[in-house]
């Protein structure tokens, strides 16, 4: 675990940094797969963009939509450089919410567009694990198998490790484009499903896991919930393209 | 055959299917969290969101000495700081600022003075300037600081009313409206 440098007077946040290398080699990839299935790199690039810089405007002012009186008597404290202040949920709904519109305005295709984003996806979450590695954060429970890691005050699982070998081994699969339509959003769905089964395999040796009632836990049960519909929709949408290409 | 052959293959893939989607519910079944596990006791001490705030015992500036774990009940803010450090001194208006209007409602602040890399009369002076009115322990042996794991000043945690870190800052100057928000969180949950 290494989350932070000091650099003189400052704390440059590693785990930060990382994700920060992780969005541009995902763009990277993600625009190079635009050019194969013959969508604008350009606009597949502005997607990612205004979605990102939507997320993290949203983020922070859905955090503020909380704690209003706050932010109304210190309404510069918006421009503050902090993560702590990001509301996860807002961001994702926003920043998602604004890459849509911008599809849509830009009549993007659907399945296409999924299927371009597919391998950048996949290297970001390379990069969500390491980072989570180098902060600590998403750790595993305690054992006493020989692999495991001091942290938190215990031996436990090196979640983060597992994560980010699932994620390899998705990111790989992904890569070689195991179905043979390219742009039917199925490469796409595929990284979905793989990334729901890892998560509801790899959860079970999470130590901060968010548990519901049964004990059961939340990131599993939303998982399995996410592995159905993917391979349900994995499965309408191939037999689409199949269809379509009887007819033609 | 082929990923995309399974695909089109209705059967198959529907039988495929089912076999993950068993095979993903059984595993989530066996891996629940055993009722015990949430009940008994509460988490390790440990200086991360989610765990007890380790507890500690320091003299205070001026005499005197606080406990953490006689704090329970109230709703901690443990920030630890030095006189030479800019961003300490850049954030500790608005620390004060936010004691003044909660502390009638029960927020503690302990602004542990890392003292085994600063000196008292320093820090005497620092918070004679800032007009600082909370607590502030002195960490003469570094042990507090060990025990947190101090990476950087300022670094602040936010304990909540049963002794639970409930929010982690590493690094500054925290905004009035940042140290408000948290502060205001848990100071509207019951003990």
């Amino acid at each position: 675990m290494l989350p932070f440098i000091r650099l003189g007077p400052f704390l440059l946040q590693l785990p930060g940094l990382v994700l920060l290398v992780g969005v541009w080699i995902g763009s990277a990839l993600a625009e190079k797969e635009a050019e194969r299935l013959k969508l604008s790199p350009a606009d597949v690039y502005n997607l990612i963009f205004y979605g990102l810089v939507a997320g993290l405007i949203g983020a922070r002012l859905a955090y503020a939509a909380q704690y209003l009186s706050a932010y109304l008597a210190n309404p510069l404290s918006l421009f503050a450089l902090t993560p702590a202040t990001l509301s996860p949920n807002g961001g994702l709904v926003i920043g998602a919410a604004i890459a849509t519109l911008f599809g849509w305005r830009k009549k993007m295709a659907l399945r296409r567009t999924l299927d371009a984003l597919a391998p950048g996806l996949a290297a970001f979450m390379i990069a969500f694990g390491v980072a989570h590695f180098l902060s600590g954060d998403a750790f595993g429970s305690s054992t006493k198998l020989p692999w495991a890691i001091y942290l938190w005050d215990d031996y436990r699982h090196p979640s983060q490790v597992y994560e980010t070998l699932a994620a390899l081994a998705a990111f790989a699969i992904v890569w070689k484009r195991p179905v043979d339509k390219p742009g039917d959003g199925v490469n796409f769905l595929l990284l979905v499903s793989l990334s729901a089964a890892a998560r509801v395999f790899l959860e079970a040796f999470r130590g901060d896991s968010v548990i519901w009632l049964g004990g059961f836990r939340a990131a599993q049960v939303i998982g399995l919930l996410a592995l159905a519909a993917s391979l349900w929709l994995m499965r309408v949408w191939a037999q689409r393209e199949s269809q379509s290409a009887q007819m033609l | 055959m082929t990923q995309a052959d399974l695909l089109r293959d209705n059967r198959r893939w529907t039988t495929a299917m089912i076999v993950v989607l068993i095979l993903s519910v059984g595993w989530t079944f066996l891996s629940r969290v055993p009722q015990a596990a949430t009940v008994n006791g509460g988490p390790p001490p440990s200086p991360r969101e989610g765990f007890s705030a380790p507890d500690f015992t320091l003299d205070l500036l001026g005499g005197g000495q606080v406990a953490l774990s006689e704090l329970r009940g109230k709703v901690v803010m443990v920030n630890l700081w030095a006189s030479w450090c800019p961003p300490c001194r850049a954030e500790m208006p608005a620390i004060e600022k936010v004691y003044q209007a909660y502390r009638d409602r029960g927020l503690v602040v302990l602004a542990v003075n890392t003292t085994f890399q600063d000196n008292e009369a320093d820090a005497a002076a620092f918070v004679q300037e800032f007009g600082l009115t909370f607590l502030i322990p002195l960490d003469r042996n570094g042990s507090v600081s060990k025990r947190y794991q101090l990476r950087g000043l300022p670094s602040t945690f936010f304990v909540d009313r049963n002794g639970i870190i409930r929010s982690v800052i590493i690094g500054g100057p925290m905004s009035e409206a940042l140290i408000q928000s948290k502060v205001e969180e848990l100071l509207k949950e019951t003990p």
